[in-house]
């Protein structure tokens, strides 16, 4: 095993689908550039090796935004995109790692797959995210987040461009809380003040 | 609170168990993505935990080349990453022209896709006939489908296109026969491959090459792995020899790597430097 980090005080993770650009683009430029926590992004879109993603909100946001790296340790302050083709885990002692097992849920990457290892990695020290989406994926795996100790954020299905994929989150987890995209922003700003 | 460790304590368990009893070495591997793939194969042999699978595994021999499809990923494509491809056929090849023969070797080729793409490049350019391609690999069944080389029918628009954006200079339809839903790549380019069980954890040097290419391995590998598998390529190539890794694998915190150079930085091709 790699050596012990220090360990982030928390973590967010969060997964979106059909929608998910004008989803995050309400949420991540609302975070000040001292945000306190990493926080990793799975989307699904079709594209290039090179994540346009990337690019895009780099323009729009004061916070650092980086391609995940394999074997790379989590920084506060930092949001990571996994990278197209690849799914996007977090290994018990913290560091990101990269994969090209066989998609999940028709996605690589995969929601429920960063999900299901980070809510190993962090146990409650870990918010989930699911936003927007046509599909199911991420319902497992913050199911796996809740059960870990962990706390479990949904995008109020009637206010998503795609309703399917929270809908499918809030079956899964009753416990999770719904809320608008401007309060999700809302609630992140706050947890980082918090600190 | 603090995750349960437990698991992980099994997961752990279990992979000396599968060491020491069969010498399949997984220890170092990434365990988040070996963890995710072993609770598929948990479910599979309706067990309730690690321990309840190396129990099985222990004791039933039969259950080894199974768990082995779950630890090791075999997931490929021809051709694929098309630009890697084209960089080897425009960057790499200019190179290898002036050896009079040349070694290459696919370090982890699963079923034989990455192989088979090297040698129609090969072929289209002029170098096949002075080139031995070595395939290695740790699991079995992987090896023995890759001689074969036999795909599902329904991979092959995806390969055909993937060798179009290489650069192909020829149809793909011409390496292969359909028979029976499958499409089988022609006996000519197997002639001039070995394909061979050899581990980059626990093997050692066989051969001086010129070529390697190891994508998509790397990755599943701890640092310590990782440095080992590098020097290990390091150690195997000739002079100014070199090395393509995956797109998003890197030398970059490798302790080797000073000893090569950035040749198509953006496809992740090294070059051995020669000695001073
Ligand atoms: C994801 S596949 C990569 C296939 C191909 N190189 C590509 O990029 O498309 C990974 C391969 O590495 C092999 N592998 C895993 N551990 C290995 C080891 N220690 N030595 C050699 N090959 C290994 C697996 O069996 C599998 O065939």
């Amino acid at each position: 095993m790699s050596e012990p980090l220090d360990q982030p005080a928390r973590v967010i993770a969060i997964g979106a689908s059909a929608g998910a650009v004008d989803a995050l683009a309400a949420i991540l430029p609302a975070l000040p550039a001292q945000f306190p926590y990493p926080i990793l992004v799975v989307v699904h879109i079709r594209e290039d090796r090179d994540s346009m993603l990337v690019e895009l909100f780099r323009r729009q946001c004061a916070l650092d935004i980086r391609e995940a790296e394999d074997k790379l340790p989590l920084e506060d302050g930092v949001v990571y995109f996994a990278p197209p083709d690849y799914h996007l885990l977090v290994e018990a002692d913290g560091w990101l790692a990269l994969s090209v097992d066989e998609p999940v849920n028709f996605s690589r990457p995969s929601i429920d797959v960063l999900f299901e290892s980070a809510a190993q990695a962090f146990g409650d020290r870990l918010v989930g995210v699911v936003l927007t989406g046509a599909n199911q994926d991420g319902a497992h795996g913050l199911r796996s987040i809740i059960d870990a100790g962990g706390r479990a954020i949904v995008q109020d299905p009637s206010s998503a461009y795609a309703a399917t994929m929270p809908q499918a989150a809030i079956a899964a987890c009753p416990e999770a809380q719904p809320m608008s995209l401007e309060q999700i922003a809302t609630y992140l700003r706050d947890l980082g003040s918090s600190k | 609170m603090v995750p349960d460790k437990t698991e992980l304590l099994e997961l752990q368990l279990l992979l000396e168990a599968i060491f020491r009893r069969y010498h399949y070495d997984f220890r170092g591997y990434s365990l988040a993505s070996l963890q995710r793939r072993l609770t598929l194969a948990k479910d599979r042999f309706d067990c309730r935990t690690f321990s309840q699978l190396q129990d099985r595994v222990l004791h039933d021999p039969s259950v080894l080349p199974i768990l082995l499809s779950y630890l090791t990923v075999q997931v490929s494509d021809l051709f694929r990453d098309p630009s890697y491809f084209r960089a080897i056929r425009e960057e790499v090849v200019p190179h290898l022209r002036t050896y009079p023969s040349l070694k290459v070797w696919v370090a982890g080729c699963s079923d034989g896709e990455e192989i088979y793409s090297l040698a129609i490049l090969f072929r289209e350019e002029g170098l096949e006939s002075r080139t031995l391609f070595y395939g290695t690999d740790i699991n079995p069944d992987a090896l023995r489908r890759a001689e074969t080389g036999r795909y599902a029918m329904d991979r092959i628009a995806q390969f055909t296109k993937n060798h179009q954006l290489s650069g192909g200079k020829s149809s793909l339809s011409d390496y292969y026969s359909a028979a029976y839903g499958a499409a089988v790549f022609d006996r000519s380019l197997r002639r001039r491959i070995v394909f061979s069980d050899h581990s980059l954890v626990s093997d050692s040097v066989f051969a001086e090459v010129q070529l390697i290419s190891c994508r998509n391995v790397l990755i599943y590998f701890n640092k310590d792995l990782q440095d080992r598998a590098i020097g290990l390529f390091r150690d195997s190539l000739s002079r100014q020899g070199f090395l393509g890794l995956g797109s998003k694998e890197n030398l970059r915190f490798s302790q080797h790597a000073d000893s090569f150079k950035e040749f198509v930085p953006g496809e992740r091709i090294y070059q051995l430097r020669g000695e001073l």
